[in-house]
């Protein structure tokens, strides 16, 4: 790979430990994957936040960078494992708020944004169509390469954070055109009535167009917050973190079908259900914003549950950017949900806090949330806005 | 007894006992830090120690998380004192790189055996 003077000067260490070290991390990538020259970006995400993921060892790292690293553009994080503010409320143990709140400080004196959020295009960082940017987080790096038309590769934590202190990241994979062209042409042959639903479509997708790039045609309309949860589920279950829609996504027009071809039928949707949804009736757990719910969601929840009850025994939890929450406080929306017996969950969610062994079964509305909820050992119901919040209140699913 | 060249990915000179296995690695969850010890169940290694070998395997797979897990072994000497792949990919590069272990790619690793005498220097290996 070339570099510049500049890049050369980074690299034997002339900006200290931090960016030499992650000079040599987006030159080995850029070596390995066929790069021949770093590109500046205009953003960066950074995933890795949650202790229970990171361990002592992510905690150490980021230490060591943390001493002389500084971020070099606008740079915002994925969420923590815990609500910062709110964690004892959230049963979370003393021990593991100390070591959360280390990494968070960490990250705090790098210059990065503690915005703890999975969607950093609802808070400020949002790339325009055609801007490079490096970002991590499976469901917004989908989000900024297909909503927005933005170019960002699938980075991991390290590399994301390489790619801040630097201001660049090297030029392979989605930041090339020609890596960026359909290969299969998936045909929606059926109409959606609800959130889920679109959840379900990505899983269909995702299964049938494993590590591929779809252009999908058939959807005639949809909604930030339908996208927003399709992005999660289809690079969730298979799909490469880019797809196309005719018509709504931008780029759209400039791509041609693709030869082999997909149908996504009312039976296809219907799998989805089956294969997400387990035989279950109780719920002691609700889980809503997987990604992070926006303010329009939010409003949804409450006029749900206005002048309802959550059932002992059964927790709901409002997953929230606390820049989105801060809206809601304002609106009365926080008291109406907590007086209802909701929780809210900001800088946090369901995918990283440390949940294992603490709920049976979960109910949501997102596709995402179930495969980590799995992995958590939960048995998951996924359905609309409506019956989740109807669960919370029952305590029971389609009762 | 022979010499093979590869692709640098973090720069050394170190010199060891080859341990070889023809299985992808997961650092995250498949070796434990604290003894160097591989836990994944039905790999074949597991209940051996990398602890201070040059591993020699052909890529890496699982959770990015794996990167620390390198970096968090180096610092409780329970690393590998050098690894080689046949194709490396994201987190062992990576993992290598944070925490400054020779590392090369692009090599032939089934010409290695376990047990062999080798020398890392650069993208240069010698087998004895």
């Amino acid at each position: 790979m070339e570099l510049t003077k500049q890049e050369q000067a980074m690299l034997n260490g002339e900006e200290g430990y931090a960016v030499r070290k992650s000079l040599e991390i987006l030159v080995a990538l850029g070596e390995i994957f066929g790069a021949k020259n770093l590109i500046d970006v205009g953003s960066v995400q950074v995933s890795g936040v949650s202790y229970h993921n990171l361990g002592d060892a992510g905690l150490e790292f980021l230490d060591s960078l943390a001493k002389d690293g500084k971020v070099k553009v606008l740079t915002t994080l994925n969420p923590a494992g815990m609500d910062l503010e709110n964690w004892r409320q959230l049963g979370i143990t003393a021990e593991f708020a100390e070591k959360q709140n280390l990494v968070i400080d960490a990250f705090q004196r790098m210059g990065i944004l503690v915005s703890c959020t999975c969607t950093p295009y609802l808070i400020g960082n949002l790339p325009l169509y055609s801007e490079h940017v490096a970002w991590s987080e499976s469901s917004a790096v989908t989000f900024a390469n297909s909503v927005l038309g933005a170019r960002t590769n699938r980075e991991g934590g390290p590399s994301a954070l390489a790619a801040a202190f630097v201001g660049k990241t090297p030029c392979y994979g989605l930041h090339l055109n020609e890596n960026r062209v359909p290969d299969v042409h998936v045909k929606v042959e059926t109409e959606f009535s609800k959130l889920s639903d679109w959840g379900a479509l990505g899983y269909a997708i995702g299964k049938k167009a494993e590590n591929k790039i779809p252009y999908i045609t058939g959807i005639k309309t949809a909604q930030l917050d339908e996208l927003k949860s399709f992005c999660a589920s289809t690079v969730t279950y298979g799909t490469k973190p880019l797809f196309y829609i005719k018509n709504i996504t931008p780029g759209s027009d400039q791509q041609t079908l693709p030869k082999e071809t997909v149908t996504i039928e009312v039976s296809d949707i219907k799998n989805a259900y089956d294969s997400i949804n387990d035989n279950i009736d109780e719920i002691d757990f609700v889980c809503v914003g997987c990604p992070h719910c926006s303010i329009k969601e939010i409003q949804e929840i409450v006029n749900l549950i206005q002048g309802k009850k959550v059932k002992e025994g059964t927790e709901l939890w409002v997953a929230t950017s606390r820049t989105v929450k801060q809206l809601a406080d304002k609106r009365g929306y926080t008291v109406t949900i907590e007086t209802a017996g909701g929780k809210f969950a900001c800088d946090t969610c369901m995918a990283v806090a440390p949940l294992e062994g603490r709920f049976k079964a979960l109910a949501t509305t997102s596709a995402k949330g179930c495969f980590y909820s799995r992995q958590n050992l939960m048995k998951t119901k996924m359905g609309s806005m409506k019956e989740c919040i109807e669960a919370a209140v029952s305590g029971k699913w389609g009762n | 007894m022979g010499q093979l060249k590869g692709r640098i990915i973090y720069k050394g000179k170190v010199e060891g006992e080859a341990l070889v296995t023809s299985m992808p690695i997961s650092f995250y969850g498949g070796v434990d830090p604290n003894t160097g010890t591989v836990i994944e169940k039905g790999h074949e290694l597991e209940g051996v120690s990398i602890k201070d070998k040059i591993l020699v395997f052909p890529q890496g797979k699982g959770s990015t998380v794996g990167s620390y897990t390198l970096y968090r072994m180096k610092r409780n000497n329970t690393a590998p004192i050098g690894m080689i792949n046949k194709e490396t990919e994201t987190i062992v590069a990576v993992g290598a790189i944070i925490s400054e272990i020779p590392f090369i790619d692009k090599i032939d690793v089934s010409k290695i055996k376990t047990g062999n005498r080798i020398l890392i220097e650069n993208n240069n290996i010698d087998i004895f």
